[in-house]
């Protein structure tokens, strides 16, 4: 099956006054109809701007997007603005992070989806919102006909994000970005957003990408994982593989800075060392080379390409990919023991 | 609301009483005319003053004169008599107040029919030389003094003196229902110089908020429901801008009703503002008294209007 969207070598870049921020750096993507891509990596990495910049947000008087996005034949880089939006929102929705401030605070949450529905359908008002009283029904909100003329801040987070997803849904995308979704939500509610997610994932086959910091969330929830630095794919896997053979340093680092309940306290969390590059001046070779505990001469030198070692495995990393897999395989049992 | 609503009313009657005996106190603290004397002529003679001062009450203590007035004000809704024409402040008052308020609703209507679509215009194509121009201009509008700007107005338009003789000119205020025409090409000049400065400012702070609104996560969110860059701006961003636009226009007005001093003393047109003025220059306490009242009721009623208006403007006030 050909992948439904597939993103080749994106760019994306900003000129600023400080210089130009190199925010996506040849990333290479591709998700199937009814799958979950996670795509992990810290602030800054670029996973935010490559969803932007699929949904033809990024598009400025001070940005350069260069590649390819294609998604179900059309090329998503070039297609014209107005195309654009009648692809965004209807094919392609997005929700995001804080739902609080991602609601307009002015209107009423009904008013919003409806709104969203007839940018994209010739529809009457009564039949919009019939529909979005359902949508709010679909994603577990209580007697939905009240909560329709509610504002988002009388709604709680958890329901503000049920709202957003409703909005989102509505119109039965062929793909959601989610980005970060549950980043700002109490757990309990995470794990019910996460719940949601998937179940309305498995109805209506939609895609999904996945975007976020916590190794948790994409052991939920993903089918896939992309691991994204300074712009660029480094690792690109199953969730499975991920979590049994992790190729890539900077993966291992994640890894062990998550906080484990079965570790003896008191011990110091693991963290990766450093920050993560500035994208304007980013480092020579392999962008995470000044941080790498494995960095070798070549390191500085070259960039390392993404190039398969395992069967649907890619990794961008200059180590040998025997000793990569030693040292994934020795981490993760540690960690599973 | 009504709660609320009657606190406030209540808190706004301590108010134009705190400002009364503050007129009051600032009218005998600090150097000013003699009341007396200039109401007693020129070549009076000691004795003669000293009869007129006892005339108008001003040889008793202060707090009888203003227990006195507030006894007045209260019970009879009277502002006492002007030393100056002898006739009663609260009429003379309320035969300018038509005057100050066509002063007012044209600068208002200027001002807001000029000032939010340049500050839309200017946030929409910020950083463009069109942006760059108009809050450049702005800048020069904001700073020229209304006396400096009136004169200039004069010098250029005015019928009489005027390069080009278009509109009326100082002293050429005629009430509306004697003469609309008149009325208008008379208030044209000060409705153009009194709004100079607001149009600028609101110019400004449309631009600014619209700019600050369309940097919100939910304009992102309205982008990315496929809406139209356009709807984007004047629905959603819009909306949330143009909130404390409303307030600002409100307390604006409010202080407006109390009377424009500069551009009514420019113009020479029989305002409120040109009234304080006079009454000012003129000792003539009654009048002053009356006329700051009145400029605080308003203001207050304004303010009150405003957060009121702002409950059903953003539904996340609640009272």
């Amino acid at each position: 099956m050909s992948p439904l969207l597939e993103i080749r070598d994106l760019y994306v870049h900003f000129k600023t006054r400080d210089g130009v921020v190199r925010a996506v750096e040849g990333a290479r993507l591709s998700i199937e109809r009814g799958r979950t891509l996670g795509v992990v990596g810290e602030s800054g990495s670029g996973k935010s701007v490559t969803a932007l910049t699929v949904m033809g947000l990024t598009r400025f008087r001070n940005s350069t997007i260069t590649g390819e996005i294609d998604f179900d034949g059309i090329d998503l880089v070039t297609l014209p603005d107005k195309q654009m939006r009648s692809v965004r929102g209807r094919r392609i929705a997005m929700i995001f992070q804080d739902p609080l401030s991602s609601l307009h605070p002015l209107f009423k949450i009904g008013w919003q989806i409806v709104e969203a529905i007839q940018a994209h359908e010739d529809i009457s008002k009564e039949a919009a919102r019939a529909r979005t009283i359902e949508a709010l029904r679909e994603v577990g909100i209580p007697s939905p006909e009240k909560r329709i003329d509610s504002y988002p801040h009388e709604l709680s987070g958890g329901m503000r994000q049920r709202v957003m997803i409703a909005m989102a849904l509505v119109l039965k995308p062929d793909v959601l970005i989610a980005d970060e979704p549950t980043t700002a939500l109490d757990v309990t509610v995470q794990a019910q957003i996460l719940d949601l997610i998937r179940r309305l994932k498995d109805e209506y086959q939609t895609a999904i990408v996945m975007i976020t910091h916590d190794l948790g969330v994409i052991a939920e929830l993903a089918d896939e994982v992309a691991v994204m630095y300074a712009g660029r794919v480094m690792e690109r896997t199953s969730r499975e593989t991920l979590f049994t053979v992790p190729e890539l340093p900077y993966t291992w680092g994640l890894m062990r800075s998550i906080p484990r309940l079965d570790a003896p306290r008191p011990r110091r969390l693991d963290s990766i060392s450093g920050l993560p590059p500035s994208l304007i001046h980013l480092p020579s070779g392999c962008p995470f080379h000044p941080r790498c505990p494995y960095v070798m001469d070549i390191c500085v030198a070259t960039e390392p390409e993404l190039k398969e070692s395992q069967p649907g495995h890619l990794v961008a990393c200059h180590l040998a990919p025997k000793d990569r897999q030693q040292i994934g395989r020795d981490l993760q049992t540690r960690y599973r023991s | 609301m009504v709660r609320y609503a009657m606190r406030r009313i209540l808190w706004g009657v301590l108010m134009l009483l705190v400002v009364s005996a503050v007129t009051f106190v600032i009218f005998y603290l600090l150097p000013s005319g003699d009341p007396a004397a200039i109401r007693a002529g020129r070549y009076a003679t000691p004795a003669r003053i000293a009869q007129v001062r006892h005339q108008l009450g001003l040889d008793r203590p202060i707090y009888y004169q203003f227990w006195l007035y507030m006894k007045g004000l209260v019970f009879h809704f009277n502002f006492g008599t002007s030393f100056k024409t002898n006739l009663p402040v609260r009429d003379t008052l309320f035969a300018r107040l038509p005057v100050t308020f066509s002063v007012a609703i044209g600068a208002v209507i200027i001002w807001m029919l000029i000032g939010i679509p340049v500050g839309v215009i200017s946030a929409i194509k910020s950083r463009s030389w069109l942006d760059r121009a108009t809050m450049g201009a702005s800048l020069v509008a904001i700073s020229a003094p209304v006396y400096w700007l009136g004169l200039i107005a004069l010098f250029l338009f005015a019928k009489d003196i005027g390069v080009i003789h278009l509109f009326g000119g100082a002293n050429s205020y005629v009430p509306f229902t004697q003469d609309p025409a008149g009325w208008f090409s008379s208030l044209i000049l000060p409705w153009f110089v009194l709004a100079a400065a607001f149009t600028a400012f609101y110019a400004r702070m449309v631009r600014g908020n619209l700019i600050e609104t369309m940097s919100e996560d939910y304009i992102r969110t309205a982008r990315a429901k496929g809406l139209s860059e356009r709807r984007v701006i004047f629905r959603h961003g819009l909306r949330a801008a143009l909130t404390p636009v409303v307030t600002m226009a409100g307390l604006d007005i409010g202080a407006l009703l109390g009377g424009a001093v500069l551009t009514e003393t420019v113009f020479n047109i029989p305002g409120i503002g040109r009234l304080a003025y006079d009454s000012i220059t003129g000792s003539d306490l009654p009048m002053i008294q009356g006329t700051v009242l009145f400029g605080a009721f308003f203001i207050i009623t304004a303010n009150l209007i405003v957060d009121i208006l702002y409950a059903f403007l953003d539904p996340r006030v609640r009272y």
